[in-house]
């Protein structure tokens, strides 16, 4: 079998917190997705222009040279600011934080456009029927809208979850010790560079396979409602 | 900024120019691995599905970096091998390793856009075809693969756009592309924001050039389909 030469345990940690930043990620990129979602789709031209400013830029820039910005650049950017003010101050951020906000920021833009054709899917008579029945704007998109809305959204969810999850390894740019710098350390510690990236591949495989086995989960409980069943 | 711009404009349009390179070079060979690929993955054989459908899962499963970690750190460890083949002079050398990593990475990708592409070509026209007496490779050549190409091409351009931007990981493995670039003026002139600004409007312009470039193409491409609407307008209207 294979011979991880005892740098099995650093795996399992780095394991650990890739699923971490990625969860974590994963929410807030849900959150700001659906906020950004909502502004587009308002009524406010202002707010939608710039919503679409901010997904038009994300899908333009790589990940690594937004990560790098966010790491390197907004603590100097924030230095260089400051003592044009005449204060002098030393600002860094942690490769924890610097990962999780960037990978939140492009993810969220992402989601946004899936909330967005989700919110278009849902027919429109359903938002007469709630509208009939007298509910208020917001009664209606929670009891009405929002859980039908999801159905249609998780399909592209999961899409942008298991994209997002390979994305973390990108963090590993910045030491945070997660899957990939972890297996980066073992490789070089014992000269088994091939071994251990693929262990971390086959990692990230096993990842994915359980996330399609959760999203076909979640999508049959989605629909659980619905006559004909799975979208 | 504008000093930090006129110092190192020259720099970063070096860096662009090798950024397009990998691109170009990783889309052309993954462009040609998409298609057997593809028709392997439709292929009722068990030994050419399987084979084809495990490259495919790999690629698309795994971040990019490990790829690139695996094939380039990792030939390492075949050194021996590799020597005795007379191929570790090329795995020894980041670029080499960048491409095979980057088209070995769209191929897959491709490949599922061009299977996506063959589903749909109508199966009236493969049934045609038939019926005109021609070959299986020639209802592929003649009928059924420029209709799903020209029906990929939409879907092909996301693709490039992804290629464009998965190439500022070959940085890691010290190639000076545009982020390569950004990097070392970054930590020499202790200008991070600046550098990575720059570099991250570069992409940007590159990125919108090459969607325009490809909407033109697009319409090209389905060139056929315009007129048939106009046709149709000018007979409805008045």
């Amino acid at each position: 079998m294979l011979d991880l030469k005892g740098y099995g345990w650093l795996l399992w940690d780095g394991v650990q917190l890739t699923v971490m930043v990625s969860v974590v990620s994963m929410v807030g990129a849900s959150v700001v997705g659906m906020v950004a979602a909502l502004a587009r789709l308002g009524r406010c031209g202002a707010l939608s222009l710039l919503v679409e400013a901010y997904t038009t830029v994300v899908r333009g820039i790589p990940e690594l040279v937004l990560l790098l910005l966010v790491y390197y650049g907004a603590p100097t950017l924030v230095q260089d600011l400051a003592a044009t003010f005449g204060h002098k101050v030393v600002v860094s951020i942690n490769p924890f934080a610097a990962g999780i906000a960037t990978i939140t920021f492009i993810y969220g833009a992402f989601a946004s456009e899936v909330f967005r054709a989700a919110y278009l899917n849902v027919p429109a008579g359903q938002h007469e029927a709630a509208a009939v029945l007298g509910l208020s704007r917001l009664a209606a998109l929670r009891l009405v809208i929002l859980p039908q809305l999801f159905r249609y959204a998780l399909p592209g969810l999961g899409n942008v979850w298991m994209v997002l999850v390979k994305a973390t390894a990108l963090i590993s740019v910045i030491q945070l010790p997660e899957l990939m710098r972890n297996a980066d350390v073992a490789a070089r510690a014992t000269r088994m560079p091939f071994t251990f990236f693929l262990v971390a591949c086959l990692i990230y495989l096993a990842i994915t396979l359980a996330s399609m086995w959760g999203q076909a989960r979640a999508e049959g409980w989605a629909s659980r409602g619905v006559v004909g069943g799975r979208l | 900024m504008l000093a930090f711009l006129a110092d190192h404009l020259g720099a970063f349009a070096n860096g662009a120019l090798i950024t397009l390179q990998y691109t170009a070079a990783s889309c052309l060979f993954g462009a040609i691995l998409a298609v057997p690929i593809a028709l392997m993955r439709l292929s009722r054989r068990a030994e050419a599905f399987w084979p084809a459908t495990a490259y495919v899962f790999f690629f698309r499963g795994t971040p990019l970096l490990a790829q690139i970690f695996l094939i380039y750190y990792g030939s390492g460890q075949f050194r021996q091998g590799l020597e005795s083949l007379g191929l570790w002079s090329l795995f020894r050398e980041p670029w080499f390793c960048a491409v095979l990593t980057l088209s070995l990475n769209t191929g897959a990708y491709s490949s599922e856009i061009v299977r996506g592409a063959l589903l749909a070509v109508p199966h009236g026209e493969v049934e045609a075809a038939m019926a005109l007496g021609l070959s299986p490779l020639q209802r592929l050549r003649l009928v059924v693969l420029p209709r799903a190409l020209a029906a990929a091409w939409p879907a092909y351009t996301n693709e490039i756009v992804y290629q464009i931007q998965a190439t500022s990981l070959v940085s890691i493995i010290t190639v000076m592309d545009i982020t390569g670039v950004a990097r070392v003026i970054a930590s020499r002139n202790f200008a991070f924001y600046e550098a990575f600004a720059t570099a991250a409007a570069f992409y940007l312009a590159i990125v919108y050039l090459v969607i325009l470039v490809a909407k033109r193409i697009e319409k090209r491409l389905h060139a056929h389909l315009d007129e048939v609407e106009s046709v149709g307008k000018r007979i409805g209207g008045p």
